[in-house]
């Protein structure tokens, strides 16, 4: 059945052991999948595999194995070929007119690690100062930290607002003239916040300093032109936008030239700076994502905001004491990202309540170090909001019903834990909670 | 053989509840124990007593900024029994299954037994993942704190206007 499968390899297949193995994993397979899932409102983790995007790339899961940097036959030629034409989508979502300043990568947190260390290092030994702002994905902020650490760069991070953006001002006093690189996230994956990245780009193309965005939540869901935003630097990340989780982009502008050093060495594949064999399912993956999102970007805006406006209405209606985290307007929030804080009530006893639902939240208790979301500090969340805090991330597949039953469980919840909770019957008699002398633990 | 017993545990531990993973990309997760399910589900003995009653000892421990408030209150009969105990809790769901427990343990006992109880009692019963044991912590605190407030309240009465 299979082509070159050799004499040992039959020989496993067939023995007791791995029969029973596999029929056990079909008895897993479906007990699993008899198991009902929960309703998905977690996009900004995860989303799900397209089903026009499986399609495309399920060719080269089967019959097309070629690996695209083999140059002498035709295995290698259609490969290269379908490589290059998901170039070309992803180029052609982003404005870029230029293929080539496409490099593709594992992910956002290898493009990120590219772009900072990369740039750090190419122009280490006149410019030594790097900008970027507190409220960063962790593989940003921990590659700084990195360079800090053990390279000695010098690393400014920039303070946001109560909205989660960053003060355009306090940048431009912050840039230096040994300053190589800012970066600065598009979208909050937890908050929504979209920073105003036209007058950023602006700022940094006058004082000449490389400009990075952190685009993961971004890519395909508001409309980006990296021309027009003056950006030079862009990550992308696949399993955001629809399509396979492994794979990602990192944009790197042509004209003018950004040079980077690259963190992964080989080859030479990607211009050089990203070796190693690029996997053609994924790619493909990724940029027919690409390609389905930018056809279908002003429908999927449009629902989305729908969805979340409808959201919104019904818990300003049936539920009290609720805050939003994040700003209201839509120019600089994105409508798919809806982050809550649900007063007197804890978020994780909320996610135990709503187990029929897949959210997240910034509660301590459901990270591994027991401490609050770091964005919601930043923001300047009061702790107990920040304990409190659910986020909800409406995608493509999301559908009204399913914000409705959301609405329903939640308003039974937390009315439920509300009757549960210490804190609201001290509200309900008047007491103010911040006068309360608290044994700390 | 072997697979086989290995699909059943398998099975078997992923039975109850499992939460989301966390915001910020550390993602854990966490299959509670049917018994946190439970006294989350059905908590026993939620609601408050009067605390201006001479015979009722309230404990509030925690604190809204580390997200887990505990109060506990026990009302104790003139022998020193424990007759009734009500709680209310703002934490995770094994901050309120470790309050439901110890206020179930509670009940009947006397004052001195239940200054007794230890959090490893409780976190054993409940089958706390190690992050979770000062949830149990809290409650064992939550304990000694009404017991504490009662006595205080009694040793003023018994004191000569």
């Amino acid at each position: 059945m299979y082509r070159g499968t050799s004499k040992t390899v039959g020989r496993i297949l067939n023995t007791r052991i791995f029969v029973r193995f596999s029929s056990n994993l079909r008895k897993w397979g479906t007990d699993i999948a008899r198991e009902p899932k929960p309703i998905y409102l977690d996009a900004q983790a995860t989303t799900p595999l397209d089903p026009r995007v499986l399609d495309d790339m399920l060719p080269f899961l089967t019959n097309e194995y070629g690996n695209p940097h083999s140059r002498t036959h035709k295995f290698g030629w259609d490969a290269e070929a379908a490589v290059e034409k998901a170039r070309a989508q992803v180029a052609s979502l982003i404005g870029s007119n230029d293929p080539k300043e496409i490099v593709f990568t594992s992910g956002a947190t290898e493009s990120n690690n590219l772009a900072l260390k990369g740039i750090a290092n190419f122009y280490k030994e006149k410019k030594r100062h790097i900008i970027t702002s507190v409220i960063e994905h962790k593989c940003v902020l921990d590659s700084c930290r990195v360079l800090q650490d053990q390279y000695g760069f010098e690393v400014t991070y920039l303070k946001v607002n109560k909205e989660g953006l960053v003060d355009l001002d306090e940048l431009a006093d912050t840039i230096r003239p040994t300053t190589s690189l800012v970066s600065i996230m598009f979208i909050n994956n937890e908050m929504g916040s979209i920073q105003n990245i036209k007058r950023i780009g602006e700022l940094c193309r006058s004082r000449k300093v490389f400009f990075h965005t952190d685009a993961a939540q971004g890519v395909g869901k508001i409309p980006i032109n990296v021309n027009d935003l003056n950006i030079d630097l862009m990550s992308i990340s696949g399993h955001k936008i629809y399509g396979p989780k492994g794979v990602g982009a990192l944009y790197v502008r042509r004209r003018p030239r950004v040079r980077l050093d690259p963190i992964i060495n080989g080859g030479g594949q990607e211009r050089g700076l990203r070796s190693g064999t690029l996997p053609p399912a994924l790619v493909v993956g990724l940029g027919s994502a690409c390609n389905v999102a930018q056809r279908e970007l002003p429908y999927d805006y449009e629902n989305v905001h729908s969805l979340s406006e409808h959201f919104l209405k019904r818990i300003e209606r049936e539920l009290p004491h609720v805050t939003k985290n994040g700003s209201f307007d839509p120019s600089s929030c994105y409508p798919g990202c809806v982050n809550l804080s649900f007063s007197f009530v804890e978020g994780e006893s909320l996610l135990l309540a709503l187990n029929q639902i897949a959210l997240s939240s910034g509660s301590a208790c459901t990270s591994a170090s027991l401490e609050p979301s770091y964005v919601l500090r930043a923001l300047g969340v009061n702790e107990d909001l920040a304990h409190s805090s659910i986020r909800f991330g409406i995608g493509r597949f999301t559908s009204k019903d399913e914000i409705d039953a959301t609405v329903d469980s939640l308003v039974e919840n937390v009315n439920k834990l509300r009757e549960l909770s210490p804190l609201y019957e001290m509200y309900q008699e008047g007491i103010d909670i911040n006068s309360i002398n608290w044994s700390q633990h | 053989m072997i697979f086989r017993a290995l699909s059943r545990s398998v099975l078997r531990s992923s039975s109850g509840v499992r939460t989301a993973v966390s915001g910020n990309g550390a993602s854990l997760v966490r299959a509670y124990h049917e018994r946190v399910h439970d006294h989350y589900e059905n908590p026993r003995n939620v609601g408050t007593l009067d605390k201006n009653d001479p015979n009722v000892g309230t404990g509030l421990v925690g604190a809204p900024a580390c997200g887990d408030v505990m109060r506990l209150q026990i009302k104790v009969d003139d022998n020193g029994k424990i007759v009734d105990v009500k709680f209310k809790t703002f934490g995770c769901g094994s901050a309120i299954a470790s309050s439901s427990y110890a206020s179930e343990m509670v009940k009947g006992m006397k004052l001195d037994e239940a200054k007794n109880i230890r959090n490893t009692d409780i976190a054993k019963d409940l089958c706390l993942p190690p992050v979770k044991l000062h949830c149990s912590m809290l409650a064992e605190d939550a304990i000694k704190s009404a017991i504490n407030d009662y006595r205080k309240k009694k040793s003023l009465q018994a004191r000569p206007n």
